[in-house]
Order: C-alpha cells, then sequence, then structure tokens
C-alpha cells in the first residue's frame, strides 16, 4: 500500500501541483503581455493606454476578465452549435498545451521528453484547426473567407519555421529542449548562442513567428478594414476571450521556442560572476519579453501586408532560403567537421 | 514506474488540467451572464442587410493547391528531422544522400514556380 502511494499516487500529485502553478503563472503573465502590448503601441501612437483601473492601468485585463464572463454568450442561430464552441476550446487548449515541454530553467520542465521540439511543431500545426472551425462552424460571410485566408497563411510559413528548426537541430543533434539550450553553452557566453552563427535563421524564424500567430502585419486573418474582424466576428462573451487567450499564448510560446533556439534559454549573457547569479529562470523571463517587445514593435510600425505579398514572402523568399541554409549549415557542419557526435 | 510512462503521463496531466481551464472558462458565461436572445441578435453578421443565403460557397482553387504544397514540403521537413538529429553520426554518404533528396525537391519547386502555382493575382 506505502508503496503504491510513494510509486504512483505521489508523483501524479507533484506533477499535478506543478501543471497547476505553471498554467497559472502563464495566464497571469498572458494578462500583463496583453496590457504591456497596449502600453507599448500607445506609447508609439504618443497615447497613453490603459490606465484607468488600478494603479498606471495594471488591473485593466483582469477587468477585461471580468466583463467578459458577465456578457451574453450569442450562438448565431445557422451556426453548428458544438463546433462553434468546440473551436475556442481547441484553439486555448492546444496553445497551453505546448507550455508542458518548454523549460524555464535547467530541469525546470513539466514533461522533460525527447522529442520535445517535434512536439511543439505537432502542436502548433494543430492550431490551424482551431480557426477552420470558428470560421466554418459561423456559418456566416467573413469568418469562412478569413478562415481559408488563415489555413493558407499559417501552413506557408509553417514550411520555413520546419526549416528553421531542422538547421537548429543540425548544429545540436538532440530534439529535446533542454539540450538544444545546453549546446549553446560556452566561455563566450551570448556569442555561442545560435542567434549569431544562425542569424539568416532567426530572423526568418522572427517574422514566420509573426505570420504563424496571426500578429500584425499579418493579421489578415482579422483585417479589420475588409474582414471586420475576421474568423471571430460571430464570437463573443468568453469563446471570443478564450480566441484571443489562444492567440497570446501561441506568441507567448513562439517567443519561448525563439529563446530557446536561438538566444541560449535560461544561460546567462557573459558567463562570469555578477551575471551568473541571476537565476536562470530570470534570463529566461527577460529573454522572452525581449522577444515579445520586438512583436509589439513590429505590430506598431509595420503596416499590413496585401495577401499576394504575403504569399509572396512565404513561398518565393523565405522558402528557397531556408531551404539552401539547411544545405549551407549541412556543408559546413559536414565539411568543417563540426557535427555534434 | 516504467521509463515512458515517467516521461508522458505529466504531458497528459499537463493537457487534462489546460482541459479543466479550458472548460471552465467556456462554461462559465452560460452559468452566470444575463441572456435574452432573439431571432435578429441569433442571425448571422452580414453589414446592415439579412444574410441571403447559406455561407459556405464557392471558393478559389488556389487555397487547395497551397494546402497540397504544404503537404509535400511538410512531410519533407519530417522526413529531414531524424537526419537532422543523427548528422554527426551518418557521414558523408548520408550526407550526400540528403543532399541528392533536396536536388529533386528542388528541381520540383523550380517547376511548380515556372508553372505558376505560387502566383496570386
Amino acid at each position: 500500500m506505502l508503496e503504491f502511494w510513494t510509486d504512483y499516487v505521489w508523483p501524479v500529485l507533484v506533477v499535478l501541483a506543478q501543471s497547476v502553478l505553471l498554467l497559472v503563472i502563464l495566464l497571469i503573465a498572458v494578462a500583463y503581455i496583453i496590457y504591456a502590448d497596449r502600453k507599448i503601441w500607445a506609447a508609439v501612437q504618443l497615447r497613453r493606454g490603459p490606465n484607468v483601473v488600478g494603479p498606471w492601468g495594471l488591473l485593466q485585463s483582469f477587468a477585461d476578465l471580468l466583463k467578459f464572463v458577465l456578457k451574453e454568450p450569442v450562438i448565431p442561430s445557422g451556426a453548428n452549435k458544438g463546433l462553434f464552441l468546440l473551436a475556442p476550446f481547441v484553439t486555448c487548449v492546444l496553445a497551453l498545451a505546448a507550455w508542458a515541454v518548454i523549460p524555464v530553467n535547467e530541469g525546470w520542465v513539466i514533461a522533460n521528453i525527447n522529442v520535445g521540439i517535434l512536439y511543439i511543431f505537432a502542436i502548433s500545426s494543430l492550431g490551424v484547426y482551431g480557426i477552420i472551425m470558428a470560421g466554418w462552424a459561423s456559418n456566416s460571410k467573413y469568418p469562412f473567407l478569413a478562415a481559408l485566408r488563415s489555413a493558407a497563411q499559417m501552413v506557408s510559413y509553417e514550411v520555413s519555421i520546419g526549416f528553421v528548426i531542422v538547421t537548429v537541430l543540425l548544429c545540436v543533434g538532440s530534439l529535446n529542449l533542454s539540450e538544444i539550450v545546453d549546446a549553446q553553452d560556452g566561455k563566450y557566453g551570448m556569442f555561442n548562442w545560435f542567434w549569431l552563427p544562425l542569424l539568416p535563421m532567426f530572423v526568418i524564424f522572427f517574422v514566420s513567428a509573426l505570420a504563424e500567430t496571426n500578429r500584425p502585419p499579418f493579421d489578415l486573418v482579422e483585417a479589420e478594414s475588409e474582414l471586420v474582424a475576421g474568423f471571430m466576428v460571430e464570437y463573443g462573451s468568453t469563446p471570443y476571450m478564450m480566441l484571443m487567450l489562444g492567440e497570446y499564448v501561441a506568441i507567448a510560446t513562439m517567443c519561448a521556442l525563439g529563446t530557446i533556439m536561438f538566444l541560449g534559454g535560461w544561460l546567462a549573457p557573459f558567463p562570469v560572476a555578477p551575471f551568473t547569479w541571476v537565476p536562470g529562470v530570470i534570463w529566461f523571463t527577460l529573454k522572452c519579453l525581449f522577444m515579445f517587445f520586438l512583436f509589439a514593435m513590429a505590430k506598431a510600425i509595420v503596416p499590413r501586408y496585401r495577401y499576394d505579398q504575403l504569399m509572396r514572402l512565404g513561398w518565393k523568399v523565405f522558402l528557397p532560403i531556408s531551404l539552401a541554409m539547411v544545405v549551407i549549415v549541412a556543408g559546413v557542419l559536414q565539411f568543417t567537421g563540426l557535427a555534434p557526435k | 514506474m516504467s521509463e515512458l510512462l515517467l516521461d508522458y503521463l505529466p504531458l497528459v496531466i499537463f493537457i487534462a488540467v489546460a482541459m479543466a481551464i479550458g472548460a471552465a472558462l467556456l462554461v462559465v458565461p452560460f452559468l452566470v451572464a444575463y441572456k435574452q436572445p432573439d431571432p435578429e441578435k441569433l442571425s448571422a453578421y452580414e453589414c446592415g442587410f439579412n444574410a441571403f443565403d447559406d455561407a459556405r460557397m464557392k471558393f478559389d482553387v488556389r487555397f487547395y493547391l497551397v494546402a497540397i504544397l504544404f503537404i509535400i514540403f511538410d512531410l519533407e521537413v519530417s522526413f529531414l528531422f531524424p537526419w537532422a538529429v543523427a548528422f554527426g553520426e551518418l557521414g558523408l554518404f548520408g550526407f550526400w544522400s540528403m543532399m541528392v533528396f533536396l536536388g529533386v525537391l528542388t528541381v520540383g519547386f523550380i517547376y511548380e514556380w515556372r508553372k505558376g502555382a505560387l502566383e496570386w493575382d
């Protein structure tokens, strides 16, 4: 009996507690990155942004949560009710599920599986289903058009993200996310991280991540001027909130993935005393916030792409470049003997 | 517990917790929010007039084409993953066989480009 307790029940309880803790921290973090997004956007346009609820508007996202919960949930009469409600659920749960394998510090990961990056790649591919289901189930014209656009856009940029991941894997020789970070550890600190040798891939990853998460300048899925709000037109109340939540969690995942693959995860930027005293999780958070700041600045500065330009960039620019980079990186590693054994 | 279970059970538990949070968020407004449906409120959104017909209409075949191209390239990426992981141990033969494969793929890519499959006008 005691053995059953120590071998099965206790580990499950520990993991359960860790999962709840990570998800709660993640959701609170998302509440604040939404706030940061609005503040940065406002600052670029010389506005104040949210500043009424709480000191400096810090409680704005929680007030929004309360508002969404108290709104009347409307399900259009022509919609497929089951799918209509399943879509935000799928979007939200899939976005959250990716965080199970992300190491925020050495050993601080819920599931340290050895196919971590493949898992994230698979989960982010499934994200497109939420949007297609939302667009189709609404049975309305704008959501339908948005779902088509979004499906084509997301799958196009997924190909280049796939090639970017392959080049990183060539330099690491493992699919485990913690080992990807360990491979970037070295005596030159931040100059050992992959952003420097794989700089073109870092740029491609960043732009593809913007397109993959439907962020401006690639937010054609919800282009207000043509599709009103895209696939979310018919949604209100918490189903709408869950679609937005899924989107922001996906952005956080992309920031974390960029941090792990190119910015050295939890490693300190310089491997000397004052920097190594800071816990890894702080460095990880700072790097994620830096990535998110880039996302927010892209939203504030760059005008929206046209759809044909978007597809041209994905298929005719990023795909050939990333394919060529796979060949170049593999060739360099092969002929200089730097390939990881 | 077995090795496999130790690796993947946390994943299942994490997804279950995420589903619980998602389900709770989805259900709450149906329990607490004020509801007063009427036919106008429940009709599909159009700019000011009634919806004329079913919204699931014909669409451009190019979306379908993009999906097919995606399947080819995504399969190829999945094919590259194990090669990239084992790259250090494969040696020169492994390197050149993948280069030949990528060369064949590039020929296909150039063909579809010249055919105009990537044009949006």
